[in-house]
């Protein structure tokens, strides 16, 4: 029997605020509990909600850079249902009217490409945290999360393995970061994924009944527990049980999902709109500047790289990977002048592919702490280009860079690593080649052309691999005429 | 002292006929003494008063005087003072100190004014009749056997029997004008959105309001400039320019047309009611204004469609009282959910429970459509009721309540008899509109009979205008509770 | 659509109030009472009006990012039933 997997994914983004979404209380990580959890955060009799502007434009951005609609109208509405980490016994959500709607997401598994639906992305607050070890029989509840900005953002069931649903995830993280509404830390829990998982028999119509892992805050436990809980369903189904819709948590340890809650307990969480706020109106003037303010996105960025610069689009692709490499490749381009930089920015690419990429790999540094800086990349590269470096001396002058022994300049000046381009010293040096080689010499003057690469190659060695070949072939060539 | 409006003692404060301890002093003494047979206040805090009072006289004496520099008044055990016990009248936040100021006592602070006390209330404002509240029930001072009205009882109680010079209310379906009425003073409820909810202990906020409780529209005009104010902490306050609310008191309404909408004097409307608002009718044909027979075809659905939206919204509002942060927390449970039970069943009293119990139905699922938006649908025709009716008139005019103080358990059984009290002031919450209530009578028992006034949107000024004229031309007002 | 005694007892669960049997058939009456008079919504036909949520028709205020509020919590929790190293404390969680 073929199966087919069905995955819809919900994510929580922590929107990078400085302030939570209603209360002007610090949004910090890491503080002592309860400090940043103001009287609006722990909902004391009499206080009243405000909307953070800022959380409001981050939504507005994701739409955008999703393609999604983002509605001119929106309201919050009040999800209703009691838990200690709760202190208002509701939690400020949209339900009806989302801020966006629609959308998608472009991810590509084994080079195949294909769009994932996006249905909403709603602002709302996040809860405050349960702390269960230190207390016997009882639990500790810190607030300083509570009133966190949030976006959830919500999948079609679009996807069909837990390689495209981590894909998925990746993209999306990606994006959040790139366009700057979300930090991307999955430690911290700012960015965690719920996944809605079905099975079916290939080629049915309808989904089969999903169940929701909750709160998946790695890609790795993202795809494990997919993985397992697909072939969970698939095992029940095959020995005649029937899957009952359900709410599972996600164990690391077993790497196995187990029942949280079935529908039968589901809550009825009595959605309606929270008298303390009005509708949210986003006009265009708002709309409009919020739109231009928003950084470039990758795809915008890609199609210019091509056309601008000259990349070819599988580097323009690898220079958007993420919004780090993006911004590493455009500052390493940008000290070089304009007429240069079609030449020098192909350089740069192979570059920050190449050599630096396996160096970070092998060393294990991320590029935000690489000691090759984007300046020096730039650098290094013009050094090619004017023909200062051969690629290879480019090569000794890297490992120069990674070691930090200083600039570009400075190394090849301290390791005398410049490229032999002065005509009278080459010339010099190819009479001794040639007088030392008259066999190749006459051979090549006989019209053996093969035999000039020998007399290169000497020369290559005498000047110890300073020289530029091309340079060396004309004189040669000029000498032996 | 006792018998001086606002404006009287604030010129005897600045001429230094008697001190503000002195004043407040003799305030609370008298609310002390009245107070055993009233309960119309659940807090007095001499001390924090006092001191508040010396503060007062000091800044007098430097002549850095405020509208309402060293004056007491009372306010409703709804608002939280930082500081001072609020119980909103229950049990579950019997020993809930605030540590913060709602937004209207940082205003009457900055005015000058002294918290004279908190006054006694139907529990969560949710009651008519102040038999609700958790610290005992409110008594007339026209008749002890008999209900102050509510939900704000205490703060028109102690109003009407002198016991401090004004008093704060909120209204969310009648709660400062019914008791006003049933106590014989005057009570404003504002357009809703002018008077900061911030630091107001939530029933329904899309129709809870504050507003002043005074002895004539005069001392409403003074409280009402205090109370208005655009606050950045409540999303619902209305940034308007500030209005001079007294500046207009005295000029004349001749002109002014006066609508009577046919709905409101039905029969359901008690003879001695009809009588003393038919002469009210008479007086404000004699200041010249004209009358006009308007239509508010679906207010009778009014109490209907509140008893879902007021009850839905307290539903959720009181939530946040679940024994983790602050109030009442049972002493004995066996697991999480048994202590949210049993602390909200022993914390919350009877019908405080009923009406979280309906609000929790009517937006359950499947039963949401059919009550909370049809309810909502009435609530737009109610409102488009009145706009039409503005067309046609500046004011309408109506009973405040179909009958005057009724009788101590005399409705408590029947919590819909209580509901139908409401009956003329729950229209003006749904539509937002501001409303106000002043004596314009007494029935064959000597019990007020209030004269309720709705005026249009952000309309006050007009509003108070034409009650101050009233209060000018009869002697209404002044009547007193017969107290010992 | 009529009030059943069930109803009012999911309602107290969903509320989170302890409710008695007798409790329940008490409230169940008076309740009843109650959905007569709100069912008097029905007489009217309401199918083309927009339902109203808020008095005004304005939209929602927005503040800027800004972190105004102090650390208060000890203040704050001088109110609480029970609390510990700046925790507020509750019978176990367990999800």
């Amino acid at each position: 029997m073929e199966w087919e997997i069905v995955i819809g994914i919900e994510t929580h983004a922590q929107l990078s605020t400085e302030s939570k979404i209603f209360s002007g209380a610090s949004t910090n990580f890491g503080a002592d509990p309860n400090v940043n959890a103001c009287e609006v955060d722990i909902a004391l009799p009499g206080v009243l909600p405000v909307l953070n502007k800022k959380a409001v434009e981050k939504a507005i951005q994701f739409g955008i850079a999703t393609g999604a609609r983002v509605n001119r109208q929106s309201i919050f509405a009040r999800k209703n249902y009691f838990y200690p980490d709760l202190p208002k016994g509701y939690q400020i959500s949209q339900f009806e009217n989302p801020v966006v709607e629609g959308g998608e997401i472009k991810i590509s598994v084994d080079g195949e490409e294909k769009i994932i639906r996006l249905t909403r992305a709603h602002l709302e607050e996040d809860a405050g945290k349960s702390l269960h070890e230190d207390f016997v029989g009882m639990s500790g509840i810190d607030l300083n999360r509570a009133g966190t900005p949030l976006l959830e953002i919500v999948s079609e069931p679009d996807m069909r393995s837990a390689r495209e649903a981590v894909e998925y995830a990746r993209h999306l993280h990606t994006l959040v970061q790139w366009i700057g509404v979300c930090d991307g830390n999955m430690q911290e829990g700012n960015f965690r994924c719920d996944a809605n998982v079905s099975v079916r028999k290939k080629g049915e119509k309808e989904f089969g009944t999903r169940r929701e892992i909750k709160n998946l805050n790695s890609f790795r436990f993202l795809q494990q527990a997919i993985e397992f809980e697909a072939q969970w369903q698939i095992e029940q189904i095959e020995d005649g049980h029937k899957i009952i819709q359900a709410t599972v948590l996600f164990d690391p340890d077993s790497g196995e999902t187990r029942l949280m809650r079935t529908k039968e307990d589901a809550h009825d969480y009595r959605y309606f709109p929270d008298p303390d706020l009005l509708p949210l109106n986003i006009d265009e003037k708002w709309f409009t500047s919020v739109e231009q303010a928003m950084p470039e996105l990758p795809l915008a960025k890609i199609e210019r790289y091509v056309k601008d610069l000259g990349l070819s689009a599988i580097d323009a692709q690898s220079m958007v990977a993420s919004k780090g490499i993006s911004d590493f490749f455009e500052s390493a381009i940008s000290q070089i002048p304009e007429s240069e930089t079609r030449k020098i920015s192909k350089l740069v690419a192979n570059w920050i592919n190449g050599d630096l990429a396996a160096a970070l790999n092998k060393e294990q540094v991320e590029l935000v702490d690489s000691p090759v800086t984007a300046k020096m990349i730039g650098d290094l590269a013009q050094r090619i280009a004017d023909n200062t470096l051969s690629s290879k001396l480019a090569k000794q002058v890297f490992e120069g860079l990674w070691n930090g022994s200083g600039s570009v300049d400075e190394i090849i000046e301290k390791e005398g690593l410049k490229q032999l381009s002065d005509s009278s010293e080459l010339e010099t040096f190819a009479d001794q080649v040639i007088a030392a080689n008259p066999q190749q010499a006459e051979d090549f003057r006989g019209g053996k052309e093969k035999a000039l690469n020998a007399l290169v190659g000497q020369m290559m060695k005498l000047t110890k691999g300073k020289a530029n070949p091309a340079q060396v072939n004309e004189i040669l060539r000029k000498k032996l005429a | 002292m006792f018998d001086k409006s606002l404006k009287e003692l604030a010129s005897s404060l600045a001429s230094k006929d008697f001190s503000s301890v002195e004043l407040t002093q003799a305030y609370l003494d008298r609310a002390k003494e009245l107070n055993t047979s009233i309960n119309a206040f659940v807090t007095i805090d001499e001390e924090q008063s006092l001191a508040q009072a010396r503060s007062a006289d000091q800044k007098i004496a430097q002549g850095n005087i405020q509208a309402l520099t060293g004056i007491p008044i009372a306010h409703k055990d709804i608002w939280c003072a930082k500081g001072w016990m609020t119980t909103c009248g229950s049990k579950m936040l019997q020993n809930f100190k605030a540590p913060y100021n709602a937004h209207i006592i940082d205003r009457f602070n900055t005015a000058g004014s002294i918290i004279q006390g908190k006054t006694n209330m139907d529990e969560f404002a949710m009651g008519s009749s102040n038999e609700t509240s958790f610290f005992g029930h409110v008594k007339n001072p026209w008749d002890s056997s008999r209900v102050p009205g509510g939900s704000s009882g205490g703060s028109a109680a102690a109003v009407a029997a002198r016991m401090t010079p004004a008093a704060t209310g909120t209204d969310t379906g009648g709660s400062i004008r019914q008791p006003a009425a049933l106590c014989g003073i005057s009570g404003l409820k504002p357009t809703y959105g002018l008077v900061s909810r911030y630091g107001m202990i939530a029933f329904a906020s899309s129709l809870d309001q504050g507003g002043p409780m005074a002895r004539s529209a005069e001392d409403l005009a003074i409280l009402t400039e205090v109370m208005v104010d655009y606050d950045m902490r409540d999303s619902t306050s209305l940034k308007r320019d500030p209005v001079n609310y007294s500046a207009n008191l005295e000029t004349s309404i001749a002109g002014i047309k006066i609508g009577l909408p046919k709905e409101y004097f039905s029969d359901e409307v008690s003879p001695d009611v009809q009588k003393a608002v038919a002469s009210a009718i008479g007086e404000y044909k004699k200041l010249g204004a004209e009358i006009v027979d308007v239509s508010l075809p679906t207010s009778p659905l009014s109490v209907a469609a509140y008893y879902v939206i007021a009850p839905a919204e307290a539903s959720s509002n009181l939530s946040r009282f679940d024994g983790v942060r602050y109030g009442h927390r049972a002493k004995e449970y066996k697991d999480l959910n048994e202590m949210y039970a049993k602390t909200r069943a022993e914390g919350f009293g009877a019908e405080v429970k009923r009406r979280i119990l309906i609000g929790t139905y009517v937006l359950s699922h499947g039963y949401y459509d059919a009550y909370y938006i049809k309810a909502q649908k009435i609530r737009r025709l109610i409102s488009q009721d009145f706009a039409q009716a503005f067309e046609k008139c500046d004011l309408i005019l109506s009973p405040t309540a179909p009958g005057t103080a009724f009788g101590i358990g005399e409705k408590a059984s029947d919590p819909v008899q209580m509901y139908l009290s409401d009956i003329f002031t729950i229209a003006a919450n749904l539509a937002g509109l501001p409303a106000m209530s002043i004596p314009c009578g007494l029935d064959d028992a000597n019990l007020p009979i209030g004269l309720q006034l709705i005026g249009n949107y952000f309309d006050e000024a007009r509003m108070l205008n034409a009650a101050h004229m009233y209060q000018k031309a009869t002697d209404w007002h002044l009547k007193q509770a017969p107290l010992k | 659509m009529s009030l059943e005694k069930k109803d009012v007892q999911r309602a107290a669960l969903l509320a989170r109030i302890e409710i008695t049997e007798t409790e329940a058939n008490e409230t169940f009456e008076q309740l009843g009472k109650v959905f007569d008079l709100i069912e008097q919504m029905k007489i009217i036909n309401t199918d083309d009006i927009a339902p109203m949520a808020h008095a005004q028709d304005i939209s929602t205020r927005l503040r800027d990012d800004v972190v105004t509020e102090k650390d208060r919590h000890e203040e704050f929790q001088e109110v609480a039933p029970a609390t510990e190293r700046g925790l507020y404390l509750v019978p176990k969680v367990i999800e």
